[in-house]
């Protein structure tokens, strides 16, 4: 199995907080790894830094085999990283489509083709009913799968989703963690979660990542994590056993 | 081609701008002198209204100092007349890159640097003030005395070097917005169009889908200014005299903005709409003022700024959008 | 060209730079905590100093002495501006604000123009020729008082801010918005009120300003612009700032008027402006943005 995202020592701090520490991880083609912890743990931090959003302190990133640590957002989207953000930023005057073509025209050569390729991924993502709906009238779980949808419409080799699950009702979250399960066994897309539903996580990772105070206490199988003692007491709590 | 111009555009408002065109292609033969110039005065401010909006209403840059272009414009095309003998038509080219270049360093400093929002638009400010005191020094283009061109008898039209009656003047500006008009149309369904708006929604959000950001506003940048400098060289051969003073003066380019703030910013129409109402109404103020026998100096500008005030609070997105609903005339693309 | 000419200009500059100090920091204050980009800010000195002329006019009443009255009337106009028209604007775009008072802008220029005409007008006090003489140095009388003035009511302001609990208050708010309406400030109120203080320090500074210069309604934008320059070189939201950055900006000015023609001096204050933007955005004093 090839490997497709290597962290390697990552760490960053801001004035003083040390918000990532030295944080090692790899995710293989295909998987859905997720990465867990308390709040302010530096899990979106580690996102950002993936993403290009962030410039590391320390460590490395490797994409698909190439360096990637400080290169730009948009740089980094072009090499195939998708992400979403934890508070959602849909474009709010356009429409569903025209969000969506927004990110299909990253891939198409032209508006025509980038409006094909963004209804196939509209129709993926249940909103083929709403897709000339203005963003800003939409409740929050479109606004959560326009999210998803938008970042795939760039094709991307891995997506990264920061707590795309919060503040959905549990049929939303089964609805959503379908969908993410479905487009993993079909088009073998890596996915790289942040969550803190479970129940979401239980369902859809593979690997999970456990973070605290920016430092890794715990990596393995959702099994493994779910029963580790320094991850109950951290973060889980006996109650998830 | 214009199939594909004219794809998804609703029945209606193809019709209703058939009708508006036709109008105003028989204007000069059905309105006297005075109405004609203040439809020129009108398809002036929609044009540069139009250019100003791309920069702000498509791409999300606000510029204050807009009349930079207009200014940087004339006098090229101005100073090429009258040092050289170059006539309009090819001292446009030389307007063009001027004011492509200056707008090509603003953005340069501004989007590099990260100057954004409201200190975007105090450089914006600045540079044209930087300008206005500069020019008011050069003096190869007259100074803060002027430059001048020459006013030949109007007898006849001379189009190459746009000397001639208002009906000539008035078609060169009429032919020019329609222009805009179409260029703006073309390039908001375009590929350029969609990352634009992106990036007015949310930069970092459109960062994040690819879309490098830096490129797409200088190009929004450098076509904005590329094409309020041509009006810029309609400007000087119209009224053939520039001043430093007037045409780079911070209340030309508050001027220029009005028309597309008050009939919708980022709309394809707004402008047009928004010049047509402002203008319309200013003149009629004037007219109903000098009944009177009131002539007050500052009258129209109170007038402008009341129009502006009770747009910005009551209607903040333009005349235009709720009147295209009433009329039932949307596209999909109007935001 | 004698070194007393440089200093002479230099002094004279500083003077004048303590005054355009006082203007700057009401818009810092605006600014700062209102977080209104107060665009009419020139033309609402442009009342005041139209309000110094009429008085003096009239009743022959000192510029200096009126300035209490006169930024008390500032003070009451900014209050109604900020609670009645711009209070709901808080959560509206940028963009939005700034053409609300645009449009005040046009209006103000406008209707001053409209009642006193484009001539310009000044006012002529017993004191207006007399200068002082120190060692080596003449210096303007007008300016010093107004200088003077400046400064004493800069003070007053900085001591109000600081100890003052209302002025904690309206701290308290410009540090974080939601944070103050937890602990019960009312901050629309608050708002207000710091809009009428920086109204209150440009009637100030307008009344020392009418002694120095000639006033005409169009002069609005010019002093927009100028405070805009000062506050973002001196550093947005540092009130010593806003002074440093009227003094350095005085003085740029005045010496560049002696280096080169008078009507370039300007063109310095911008050139400033686009550096500092680009290179220092938070100015000289002002903080870095987190």
């Amino acid at each position: 199995m090839c490997v497709l995202l290597d962290v390697q020592g990552l760490s960053k701090r801001f004035s003083g907080v040390r918000a990532v520490q030295d944080v090692s991880f790899t995710v293989p083609e295909g998987a859905i790894f997720a990465v867990i912890g308390p709040n302010g743990a530096g899990k979106t931090t580690l996102f950002n830094m993936i993403a290009g959003a962030l410039a590391p302190d320390e460590g490395t990133i490797r994409f698909a085999g190439e360096r990637i640590d400080g290169v730009t957002p948009d740089e980094a989207c072009r090499r195939g990283i998708g992400r979403t953000f934890q508070m959602v930023r849909p474009f709010p005057a356009l429409t569903v489509e025209e969000n969506v073509v927004v990110g299909a025209l990253l891939r198409a050569a032209d508006v025509g083709k980038a409006k094909i390729a963004a209804a196939e991924v509209i129709e993926r993502l249940d909103l083929d009913a709403k897709r000339h709906q203005k963003a800003s009238s939409l409740t929050l779980p479109d606004r959560k799968r326009l999210e998803v949808a938008r970042a795939l419409a760039t094709k991307p080799k891995l997506l990264l989703l920061d707590e795309t699950m919060a503040g959905l009702r549990p049929t939303e979250t089964d609805r959503m963690v379908a969908i993410l399960r479905e487009l993993n066994r079909e088009t073998g897309l890596t996915i790289l979660l942040i969550e803190h539903v479970m129940r979401a996580v239980m369902a859809l990772a593979s690997r999970i990542l456990v973070l605290h105070h920016g430092a890794p206490i715990a990596e393995g199988s959702p099994n493994e994590v779910v029963r580790n003692p320094a991850v109950l007491s951290s973060y889980l709590g006996a109650e998830a056993l | 081609m214009i199939a594909a111009l004219l794809d998804g555009v609703p029945r209606r408002v193809l019709a209703l701008l058939a009708v508006v065109l036709a109008l105003l292609l028989a204007a000069p033969f059905i309105a006297n002198d005075y109405l004609l110039t203040v439809l020129i005065l009108i398809l002036y401010f929609a044009y540069t209204g139009q250019a100003w909006n791309i920069m702000f209403g498509f791409a999300g840059q606000l510029s204050l100092g807009h009349a930079i272009f207009v200014g940087l414009g004339g006098y090229a095309a101005a100073a090429l007349y009258v040092h050289f003998g170059i006539a309009p038509w090819v001292g446009l080219a030389g307007a063009i890159a001027l004011a492509a270049a200056c707008g090509a360093l603003i953005g340069f400093l501004a989007f590099r640097f990260g100057v954004a929002g409201v200190y975007f638009a105090i450089l914006t400010i600045a540079f044209a003030e930087f300008a206005r005191i500069g020019f008011d020094h050069f003096n190869w283009v007259g100074g803060s005395a002027g430059l001048f061109l020459p006013v030949a008898n109007y007898a006849r039209n001379d189009l190459w070097n746009l000397r001639g009656n208002p009906a000539m003047f008035y078609y060169v500006m009429l032919a020019l917005t329609v222009a805009a008009f179409l260029l703006s149309h073309v390039l908001l369904r375009s590929r350029i169009g969609y990352c634009w708006l992106a990036i007015r929604e949310d930069e970092q959000a459109a960062r994040a889908l690819g879309i490098d950001t830096f490129r797409y506003k200088m190009v929004a940048v450098v076509i904005s200014a590329a094409m309020t400098s041509v009006a810029g060289v309609f400007f000087a051969f119209y009224y053939n005299n520039l001043f430093p003073e007037q045409v780079f003066h911070i209340s030309r380019s508050i001027e220029l903005i009005l028309a597309p703030i008050i009939g919708g910013v980022g709309t394809l129409f707004g402008p047009i709409i928004g010049a047509f109402l402002l203008t319309s109404l200013a003149e009629g103020l004037r007219e109903v003022m000098t009944a009177f026998g009131f002539d007050a100096p500052g009258a129209k500008q109170v007038f402008y700024g009341i129009c502006l005030l009770v747009v910005v609070i009551l209607v903040p997105d333009g005349v235009w959008p709720p009147l295209a609903r009433a009329l039932r005339l949307t596209t999909r693309r109007e935001s | 060209m004698p070194a007393e000419i440089y200093l002479n200009i230099a002094v004279s500059g500083l003077l004048t730079g303590l005054v355009y100090g006082l203007m700057a920091l009401g818009l810092s204050v605006i600014f700062g905590v209102v977080r209104v980009v107060n665009f009419a800010h020139g033309e609402m000195m442009t009342i005041a100093m139209y309000l110094a002329i009429v008085l003096f006019a009239a009743f022959k009443l000192d510029p200096l002495v009126m300035m209490m009255p006169i930024a008390g009337v500032l003070f009451v106009f900014g209050y109604a501006l900020q609670a009645g028209l711009i209070n709901p604007f808080i959560n509206r775009p940028e963009h939005s604000q700034f053409m609300l008072l645009v449009a005040l802008a046009i209006i103000i220029v406008n209707v001053l123009l409209m009642l006193f005409g484009p001539d310009a007008r000044s006012v002529q006090t017993a004191y207006s020729f007399d200068s002082f003489l120190v060692g080596a140095l003449i210096v303007d009388a007008t300016k010093v008082y107004a200088g003077a003035a400046a400064i004493v009511v800069a003070s007053a302001l900085f001591a109000f801010f600081r100890f003052a609990r209302i002025g904690k208050a309206i701290r308290a708010c410009a540090d974080n918005y939601t944070g103050a309406l937890v602990v019960g400030l009312d901050v629309k109120r608050l708002y207000a009120l710091t809009f009428g203080l920086g109204a209150a320090c440009v009637g100030a500074a307008g009344s020392m300003l009418v002694l120095l210069i000639d006033v005409t309604p169009t002069l609005g934008p010019a002093y927009t612009l100028l405070a805009f320059v000062i506050v973002i070189t001196g550093g947005l939201g540092s009130m010593p700032g806003a002074l440093l950055g009227g003094v350095l900006i005085g003085l740029t000015e005045a010496l560049a008027g002696l280096f080169f023609t008078p009507s370039a001096k300007s063109m310095f204050a911008f050139a400033i402006l686009v550096l500092v933007l680009l290179f220092r955005p938070q100015g000289i004093l002002g903080k870095k943005p987190s």
